[in-house]
């Protein structure tokens, strides 16, 4: 285990040095002057060039350059944005909570509504159950996020009413930031008409999770189901029938764990999926989260934070995939030779 | 537990939905949402000329000394009780109203009222480049600059603690006007003297301390701005706990955020959604006609387009009532001058000249264009009420001037780099216009086509005729608007004569917002204000 350990954090190290040496290597690429992209000021004086170009090392070559961005980006000095002049960092620390909390959602509902249905399917397998909700999984597997987020803004918002269309919470309350998950913020806010505010929260969070779990509930359930499928069919659960178990006893006690445990970490998988999906409905529903935060940055050109974002949505990718990976290790220890092969 | 307390959110989240009436009469009276166009540059409109941030600043910050009815476009009180004129229209004389109290902030808490400091410091700030406040944020005062007026006031005097008198150096009969704009804003000079002694004299334009119905909370850039309530507002009761600008660029988008009720009031709905709020029982729809000018310019610094005979006879090779009907679909005026019927000075006889490209070929014959002749035409990239498509409008007028052997190509920049290009003279026409900042009629001649115009880049066609600069100076000579009325009239002969740009319509303003708020009012020029609106319950 603490091999496996070992090999993992190392991995998951070696990743981050790369991810930092690709974004150095972007504020080199990127149009305009690296001093620049790096620190996102417009500097004016020839001091305050000077001084910038100490912070960096920009003149001692690229290894100590780079040495010293690791360094910085490390301590959080991550440059300022060009257009807003706030500091990156700052300014992530506050937006990707926001696509955590709807990504985190998301997931949570999908493996709600996915998992039930897979096993389902897999348990009536070729009836016209699983055919039924085999179906209805394709379809909403081929819908692209987008189009399935404006369609649902044009029924349930528009057509229907009710249900707002933007942002995370009616900008009438005012809710001090604090972890910057919002259901969480409200909770611990000092404010009046606590329910109330919840429930405006909650509406707000309605369509960007249905929009985001419709897609990955249909990956969930294909997964399921395909697991059932071939856990059900094989030698064992023969065995258990043959020794005169009932249907439901042979699932629960032999299909459903053998079923789940091999696509744990393909599920888990699914949350880097869902989080860059959850950029682009994010941008849909005015969510306020690093997509859109990220979305503007491109348009207005802002390198720094694009670097910065490009950044932080990679290494939260890297880092849960790897510890999600060890998670699942440490709960079902399987054999040493699959550990190896499974790298 | 975490995830069980999760799992529990997201279903009470789901059975919620439906059965819940969100709209709670009483915690929504608590504020109104504006859905605005974009972020404001500053929160001092002394120092940006764009609606976007007189919307944001002007009327709900801050107060002038004047302020304008939007219902008749006078000149009435505000921080200023009364005032008095001299016989020789040079000395003006201001009382100031008394009690008016300054917001008070987590950032700035004032111990005294408004006063004449205050007015000296705020126009002092943009008059005096020896001010220590002049250079603040970039010490640009565009439309103050625009009008010339740091040469016209000689000085401003304190007469006592609430008497200001103001000297001219020679009369200026639309100066109170000026000075009931969105821009002439008063500051605190305490606030200011407080943010200079802490080393920090930028915040005065960030973190504003005003008059108005509102205070400033907090300003997220592109994505909302939230004001609260001034209780000690002197000029009756505000409504509002709260107002908040959602910053929202789409147009679609507002519109549905506006459907949805996210939005109370709106900002610039588009000329193609009109129907769908007017169609809409919950959503109302005001119009009133707007005084702006959308028109074609010709770049007179280009040859061939310093000649008015060339100039006249493009003008009359287009139709501008086709324009008309295509582009703005019933959403505005057919222009007969620069002034839109509303302005007092509208003159109904005025000469126009009319459709007739046969004619406009002769005169291009005499002028010695050959046939095949190629320009371009400008055509501003975002939409305006004065002109809502330009794009399409140029694709008209490149269609009517093929038939008189003209050939056309049309060009578009991104906004920022079409107003820099514009600015450096780089187009032969361009099709833009003009919204006024005041109902005085001078705020249309003298910034669209006076020599000095030409320098702080709003006479878009580079013409400058001293004969022109003079009738309007002149008019502004005289307070009856009788005698300015004689002189504006000779300008606009001389206009149709010389046609240094084509005008074509004068659009309509509208407004929309959901059924139930009180008290939005369409201000024909000038930002928008929310400090007597309210909401009555559903």
């Amino acid at each position: 285990m603490f091999v496996y350990l070992g090999r993992r954090l190392n991995l998951l190290f070696i990743t981050l040095l790369i991810l930092c040496i690709a974004s150095y290597t972007l504020a080199f690429l990127f149009p305009g002057d690296p001093l620049t992209n790096l620190s996102g000021n417009p500097t004016t004086s020839d001091d305050q060039t000077q001084q910038l170009r100490m912070m960096y090392a920009l003149d001692n070559g690229y290894i100590a350059g780079f040495w010293q961005y690791l360094k910085l980006t490390l301590s959080g000095e991550w440059g300022q944005s060009l257009t807003s002049q706030n500091p990156i960092f700052s300014d992530i620390c506050q937006f990707l909570p926001a696509s955590l909390e709807l990504s985190l959602y998301a997931m949570a509902v999908s493996l709600l509504i996915g998992i039930p249905l897979g096993i389902v399917a897999g348990l009536n397998h070729r009836r016209y159950t699983d055919m039924g909700i085999l179906s209805v999984s394709l379809i909403g597997f081929s819908m692209p996020v987008f189009w399935l987020a404006l369609l649902l803004i044009l029924v349930f918002a528009l057509q229907w009413g009710g249900l707002p269309m933007s942002g995370r919470v009616s900008l009438i309350y005012d809710i001090p930031h604090q972890t910057g998950f919002m259901l969480v913020d409200i909770l611990r806010a000092d404010i009046a008409n606590k329910q109330q505010v919840l429930m405006d929260a909650l509406h707000h969070l309605f369509l960007p999770t249905l929009a985001l779990s419709i897609v990955t509930s249909s990956l969930v359930i294909r997964l399921t189901r395909r697991s059932v499928i071939n856990v059900m069919g094989s030698d064992y659960i023969k065995a258990a029938y043959a020794k005169g178990l009932s249907r439901t006893q042979v699932f629960w006690h032999h299909g459903m764990k053998n079923a789940l445990l091999p696509i744990m970490p393909q599920l888990a998988m699914q949350f880097t999926v869902l989080l860059t999906n959850a950029m682009i409905v994010e941008v849909i529903f005015s969510w306020p989260g690093i997509g859109e935060w990220m979305i503007q940055a491109i348009y207005q050109r802002d390198f720094p934070a694009i670097r910065g974002g490009m950044l932080a949505v990679s290494a939260l990718v890297v880092i849960v995939t790897i510890s999600v990976d060890l998670l699942i290790r440490m709960i079902y220890p399987l054999s040493k030779k699959q550990l190896h092969a499974q790298v | 537990m975490k995830n069980r307390t999760c799992l529990g959110l997201m279903l009470s989240c789901i059975v919620s939905v439906g059965c819940q009436d969100l709209n709670d009469a009483e915690v929504k009276q608590k504020g109104l949402i504006y859905c605005s166009e974009g972020s404001p540059v500053t929160f001092n409109p002394q120092l940006d000329i764009s609606g976007t941030t007189a919307d944001a600043a002007a009327h709900q910050l801050y107060n002038g000394l004047l302020d304008f009815d939007p219902e008749t476009s006078k000149v009435i009180p505000a921080l200023a009780d009364s005032w008095l004129v001299s016989e020789d229209g040079l000395t003006y004389t201001f009382q100031l109203r008394k009690d008016v109290q300054f917001h008070q902030t987590d950032y700035f808490t004032p111990t005294r009222p408004f006063n004449a400091d205050d007015v000296l410091f705020s126009i002092n700030r943009w008059r005096l480049p020896s001010h220590p406040y002049h250079k603040v944020s970039g010490g640009i005062y565009p439309y103050f600059e625009s009008l010339g007026l740091q040469d016209i006031v000689a000085e401003v005097n304190r007469l006592n603690g609430y008497r200001v008198e103001i000297k001219l150096r020679h009369p200026d009969s639309s100066f109170l006007a000026t000075l009931a704009t969105d821009f002439a804003v008063m500051l605190s000079a305490e606030y200011a003297d407080n943010m200079l002694l802490a080393g920090t004299p930028e915040l005065i334009d960030s973190q504003p301390i005003g008059t108005g119905p509102f205070k400033f909370e907090h300003f997220r850039k592109n994505n909302y701005i939230r004001y609260y309530k001034h209780p000690d507002y002197w000029n009756g009761e505000v409504y509002q706990e709260q107002l908040i600008f959602d910053i929202t660029p789409t147009s679609s988008m507002r519109l549905a955020k506006l459907i949805t009720g996210e939005c109370d009031v709106i900002a610039f709905p588009a000329q193609t959604e009109l129907r769908i709020v007017d169609q809409r029982q919950d959503l109302v729809l005001d119009e009133k006609p707007g005084l702006n000018v959308g028109f074609w310019a010709f770049n007179s610094a280009r040859p061939p387009f310093d000649d008015p005979r060339v100039r006249r006879a493009l003008a009359m090779a287009v139709d501008r009532k086709a324009l008309l009907d295509a582009v703005y679909s019933d959403s505005a005026v057919a222009s007969k001058g620069l002034l839109p019927p509303t302005s007092w000075a509208f003159d109904e006889n005025q000469r126009e000249i009319h459709y007739n490209p046969a004619l406009a070929r002769q005169l291009l014959d005499e002028a010695g264009i050959k046939r095949g002749f190629r320009m371009n035409i400008w055509a501003m990239p975002v939409q305006r009420a004065y002109n809502p498509n330009a794009t399409k409008m140029a694709e008209l007028i490149q269609s009517y001037l093929d038939k008189v052997d003209i050939k056309a190509d049309i060009v578009s920049y991104e906004w920022a780099t079409f107003r820099r290009l514009l600015k450096q003279g780089m187009h032969d026409s361009v099709l833009i216009g003009w919204s006024a900042d005041n109902g005085d009629p001078d705020n249309f001649y003298r910034p669209l086509l006076s020599c000095s115009a030409i320098a702080s880049g709003t006479n878009r066609a580079n013409w400058c005729l001293p004969k022109y600069d003079e009738l309007i100076n002149e008019a502004l000579r005289y307070t009856d608007e009788d005698s300015r009325m004689h002189y504006y009239h000779q300008v606009n002969e001389l206009l149709v004569e010389q046609m240094p740009l084509v005008p074509i319509a004068h659009a309509y303003r509208f407004q929309a917002y959901r059924e139930g708020i009180i008290g939005m009012q369409i201000n024909p020029f000038g930002g928008i204000r929310f400090g007597q609106v309210r909401k009555e319950g559903r």
